[in-house]
Order: C-alpha cells, then structure tokens, then sequence
C-alpha cells in the first residue's frame, strides 16, 4: 500500500466523533487486504487475524473518529448554533470554513461577534456565541438541516516539504494508517496467536467506542495507536516529543512497565528511532479503557508525533508513520514466535 | 455578475507592495478595449474612450491589493515569523492553510495543543507577536534556501458559492470593484472615462493618491467592498449594513465625508432605476475616496460598496443580488456623474 495516499484519503473522508460511518467504511475497506473476517459493529470497525483462542490475544487499536461540531439549533436568520465533539480550541474558529453535513454537505463559515463590536480584540468567544453563516434564511434552512447534524472544518490533506503533511483529521487516521502498513508488513508472516484490529468510534469524546468493542474482543494485550505532542514553535520540550523521532512509547501508572520495556527493547533490536512518553496517570487516549476493561488488560500507547493537534492543519512526518508501522510489526512477529 | 471572473480575481495573490499578478491578469482583461500606463507606484491607469467627451473628467477607482501576512524572520527550528500586511485580526489566522512567496510554498499557522494550553490561554486570543508559519522544513537553514525575507503569504483558501446566492473567499475585498471596472472598460461607455486600478489600499490608502494627482479628476467613484455585521450576534444599528439589501452607498465613513449631492444623487438614482440600496448604520470603516477626495485641490467622491461579512478574513462572504446592484448603481452613476 502507498502509505501516503492512505493516509490521505482517510483523513479526507469525514468521520466526526459518533457520525464515522464514512471513514469507517474506508478503512474497513483497507482491511479487507489483510482479513476476510472483518466488519463494523456497533460503528467500530473491527478485523480478526491469526490462530483464534490461541493466547495472548493482541488488540491493536487506533480510533477513527476525529473532532468536530453538532448543530444544536436554526437562528431566526437561519445561523446554526453548534456545540463541540471533542477538544475544540475556540481561539482558531473565527472565519473558520467548515462543511455541515446536513440532507446534503453545505459550505459554511463559523462567525462570532464581528471585530467592529468587539471591545476587546484579545478576547476568545465563547461556544455559546458562536454560530456558523450557509448563507440561508431559516425557513431554507430548516429544509436541509436537522438538529444533530455534524459539522467539519472543510480542511483537507497537503504535501509539504520533505515528508510532512498536513490535515484536519490525521489525528488519528495516521494511526489507522500505521496498523494497515504494519499488516502488509507481516501479511506474509503465519501470526501464531490472536490478532484483533479495532478502528474504533468516539475517542475525542471519551473513549466510548473502545470501551464497548473492548468488552466483546476481551484482549489480554491492548496497543493503544495515537497521536501525541510533537515539539511546536511555542511549546515546552518538556511537554512534547520530537517530530522524526520516532514513535513515543508510552510509560504510565496505567500502563503496562514490561510491555513498554518490550516495545523499547524492540525498537532497539530493529534499530527503530523510538521515544519515551511519559505520563504521569491515565493516557486520554484508548489504553485508559482497555486496561481496565473486563478483568483487565496489559495495556501500552504507542503514539505518532503530529504537531498542531485539533486544529484543521495538524501536521505529522510519514516517516514517524511508517517507524511506527514497523515497530507495531516487530511486536506481531515476536508475541507470534 | 461574470462570478467565474471574480472566482479568477480572487484566486490570485496579491497583498499590498506585492499586486504584480493582480496588475498583469487585469492588463490581460483590459488590454483591448482601452490606453493604459503603469505608474512608479504600480497602479494601472486606463483610459477608455467613450462615445462621446465627458463634460466632467470622472475617475473610477478600486484597489487590487488584499491583506495578507509577510515573513519578517527565520527561526532556528526553521518556522517563520510574521507580520500582518493590512488590518488583520490575528484570530482568523491561526489554524490556517497558507502559501508563502512567488512559489506558493504550501504552509500552515499552527498553534500548540489545545490539551497543552494553560487555562489563562485558553482564554486569551493569539496575536500576531506569537504567530508563525510552519512549511514543514525542519531547520533554519532549510527554510532559507525556499524563503527570504519579505516574502508575502496568503491564505489558501477556495472560492465557492453557497447557500441562497451567496459567495466566500478571500480577496472579495476589493477584487470585486476590479471586477466592476473590467466590465465597464470592456463594455461601450456613452462618455470617456478614467479607470484607476491602485495598489496598497490596506496599508494607508497609498496608491490611489498617487493615483488621484496623476489623474486629476473633478469626480470620482470609488468601488468597494464593505463591513456588514448582520449576524446573529448584531442587531439593530450594529449590523452597519446587511447582505441582500443591495449597493452601500455611505454619507460619511472614517475616512470621509462624502459629496452631499452626489449621496442624494445615487439615492435617487436607485430609486428610480429599481436597484438595491441602503446606507450604513454606523460610521465605520473607511476606503480609497480618503485619500482621493482631498487630492490637489479637491475631488468630489462617492463610494459604491458591496455589503460583505468577514471583511479581511480568508472568508469573505457576499451575496451575488448586492454585487449586481453595485454593478448597476455604478453604471448609471458614472454616466450621471460625466455630465454634472
């Protein structure tokens, strides 16, 4: 597979925090080149792999929802207020294009009290009073748009230079991409334990999608795909990893020591630029459900750098992806052996 | 409304001191069906021979440069360092897709994490002094070898109607009066007429006063686009003006006191030709006819404006029925105006 377009057309495709159909869809597609039995449920998308019963049971998992907005209510000049899936940073919204998915998708441009009227310029609006302009009045509106409708920013994938690219929702279809890269990498290979793939459905707003295909995979192993903080212009070293650094690998309280040390030992062996992430309680990211889930599991993150996140020009490095992808397959290949 | 020339205008990029791509695409359109000259400055100026002399010289004027951003330094970690070209607020920005230089350089204004804000960020807005434009280089040496200094960027962002009518992009501001201008030169005008396409309109209404002196006009016509806050958030007076009630004709902005009569005249004008009208609610803003009105000894001015949402945002958004008014308004009064 060409991991670039991958990751591209993936993060193109909408999937906002309980509305993935879409990027489900996609993705499920994808993996179809690795396994026959596979298929969505309950929104999540997920694929079996290897000998069925045989121990460890390995869930590898990346989330395939992304952020974005709900309409809650049509204005008498046919604006549509909205309220947030997910961490949305309401500084960057102003004048902000999005997409509303309504009977049919419809531009749209997210305002707020215009700069005129803004007696303090250095002030952010707050979600209430924010409200995106289709250009209608609110009888048309009411013909396309429902309460409940999704809406994204209308950003979409850019090559820059040397292997970056940026996008809206590479948080975290980069992830998604990265499982799909490492199963090409071992598809040759006879994986000799089980092997579940899940893309699974509303991370951004509270990991509940993990939470419910965890209870039906029941893994003994969790590996937690996602992005984290890679070094910005104005941010702290001590908050963020270094983009073309590597994977992070995650050290956490809820987190599992030895399969973290496994994760760095491998990296180390296949001569994999890796980095450590530590955190210092749960992860906001999947591996908090999944270790507890059921009777509970031995959970790591492993996570891609990616620089601007939750904004619509969230920028990651392919080669991050790709060292990710091959450290996920040293795992499969060695748990097998 | 030729909309696929205005998607054409706004497409290109041009700040100000930057409009050559602008210049060359208007001299392109215009080129046959008038004189024109280039001045130091770079603004074009275009003759276009009427039907018949005009009892008045009439200057018709609109600006073909947009507010934008320029790169004032090169970090060590190879991002770049920003100033606004113009009055931008440095909250619409942020989070965007941008191209840097002649080589349209793919790039964004990123910020740091939402997640890693402290709760005092959160609530402050980004300003321009914390900006800087990611092009995916990953030191200083690197950036240079694509940028230099003084190099502009531009938001990236797509033309495209919307909605009942309506139109979003950048540069609407002022390409929108070029687009006007363009259609009259190419059009046969009853009087003979001059056109001004200026320069550096966001900076301090420089090019059209080099402009107005060259010229030397007893009349002119400014065509713009202007601020209407009719969002849910303004009511009453605050909306200034709205979309869908047609041309902005203005007595008085932050620039000028605009000609009683031709005010009165424009009104009429409208009236009697059946053409979308209204007039601000505020005195706010400001355009070209501050520094063409008091040029030499003095020019009398009106502006035609197209009502516009976001104003010096990569989203300006119009409605195309105001557009047509403007167009028309301008039309009748360029005639009305040669013979006062």
């Amino acid at each position: 597979m060409d991991l670039e377009k991958t990751i591209m057309s993936l993060a193109d495709t909408a999937g906002v925090s309980g509305d993935e159909t879409k990027a489900a869809e996609l993705a499920l597609s994808y993996l179809k080149n690795y396994t026959d039995d596979c298929y969505i449920k309950n929104g999540n998308v997920i694929g079996h792999l290897g000998v069925k019963g045989k121990k460890p049971h390995v869930l590898i998992d990346a989330h395939i929802d992304q952020i974005g907005f709900v309409v809650t209510y049509i204005t008498d000049d046919g604006f549509l207020k909205i309220s947030n899936c997910g961490g949305i940073d309401r500084r960057l919204l102003l004048a902000q294009e999005v997409t509303v998915f309504g009977k049919k998708p419809l531009n749209g441009v997210i305002c707020a009290i215009p700069p005129h009227l803004e007696s303090d310029e250095s002030k952010v609006p707050e979600m209430e009073d924010i409200c995106i302009d289709i250009g209608m009045r609110k009888e048309q509106a009411e013909q396309v748009v429902s309460l409940g409708d999704k809406v994204l920013f209308s950003a979409h994938c850019e090559k820059m230079q040397g292997d970056r690219i940026t996008g809206a929702a590479l948080d975290d279809r980069c992830g998604v991409a990265s499982i799909l890269r490492a199963l090409g990498i071992v598809k040759s290979y006879p994986l000799q334990c089980e092997v579940t793939v899940l893309f699974s459905t509303q991370e951004e707003v509270g990991e509940r999608g993990a939470k419910i295909a965890a209870f039906d995979i029941d893994p003994d192993i969790a590996i937690a795909v996602d992005v984290s903080f890679a070094l910005t212009s104005d941010d702290s070293e001590l908050k963020c990893g270094k983009m073309q650094g590597g994977c992070m690998i995650g050290y956490s309280p809820v987190l599992d020591r030895e399969l973290s040390d496994t994760f760095k030992k491998l990296a180390e062996k296949n001569k994999l630029p890796y980095q450590i992430e530590v955190m210092s309680s749960t992860t906001g990211t999947n591996a908090d459900r999944f270790s507890v889930n059921n009777s509970g599991a031995k959970a790591v993150t492993l996570s891609i750098p990616l620089k601007y996140m939750h904004t619509p020009v969230e920028v990651i490095s392919l080669e991050d992806v790709e060292n990710t992808a091959q450290l996920i397959a040293a795992y499969l290949t060695e748990v097998s052996a | 409304m030729n909309i696929e020339l205005l998607k054409k205008l706004c497409l290109i990029n041009g700040t100000s001191g930057d409009e050559g791509k602008v210049r060359d695409f208007i001299i392109s359109e215009i080129k046959n069906h008038c004189e024109y000259s280039v001045d130091p400055l770079g603004n074009i100026i275009a003759v276009k021979k009427g039907r018949s002399p005009a009892k008045n010289k009439v200057m018709v004027s609109a600006h073909m440069d947009e507010v934008g951003m320029i790169v004032t330094s090169i970090k060590s970690d190879g991002t770049l360092t920003l100033s606004p070209v113009g009055g931008i607020d440095a909250r619409v920005a942020a989070g965007r897709p941008v191209r840097v230089g002649d080589k349209d350089i793919v790039g964004v204004i990123g910020s740091k994490a939402v997640h890693n804000l402290s709760a005092d960020e959160k609530k402050s807005a980004p300003k321009f002094s914390g900006l800087y434009a990611d092009i995916g280089t990953t030191d200083k040496e690197a950036s240079e070898k694509l940028v230099s200094l003084g190099d502009r960027v531009h938001f990236a962002s797509d033309f495209s109607e919307f909605g009942d009518g309506f139109v979003k992009g950048k540069a609407i501001d002022d390409r929108f009066g070029c687009l006007v201008m363009i259609e009259l030169i190419k059009s046969e005008l009853p009087y003979d007429c001059t056109f001004t396409f200026v320069v550096q309109e966001e900076v301090g209404l420089r090019g059209s006063r080099t402009a107005a002196y060259t010229v030397d006009p007893q009349f002119a016509l400014v065509l713009e686009s202007t601020t209407a806050a009719d969002i849910p958030l303004a009511s009453g007076e605050k909306r200034c003006c709205e979309l869908g009630k047609g041309a902005v004709v203005s007595y008085m902005d932050r620039s000028t006191i605009y000609d009683k009569e031709l005010y009165k005249l424009s009104k009429d004008t409208a009236e009697d030709l059946h053409i979308g009208w209204q007039t601000k609610t505020m005195v706010a803003g400001g355009n070209d006819s501050g520094a063409i009105h008091i040029s030499r000894g003095g020019v009398r001015t009106m502006a035609i404006s197209a009502p516009c949402r976001y104003l010096h945002s990569p989203c300006c958004v119009v409605k195309v029925s105001d557009l047509e008014d403007c167009q028309k308004l301008a039309s009748a009064m360029l005639e009305k105006m040669c013979l006062l």
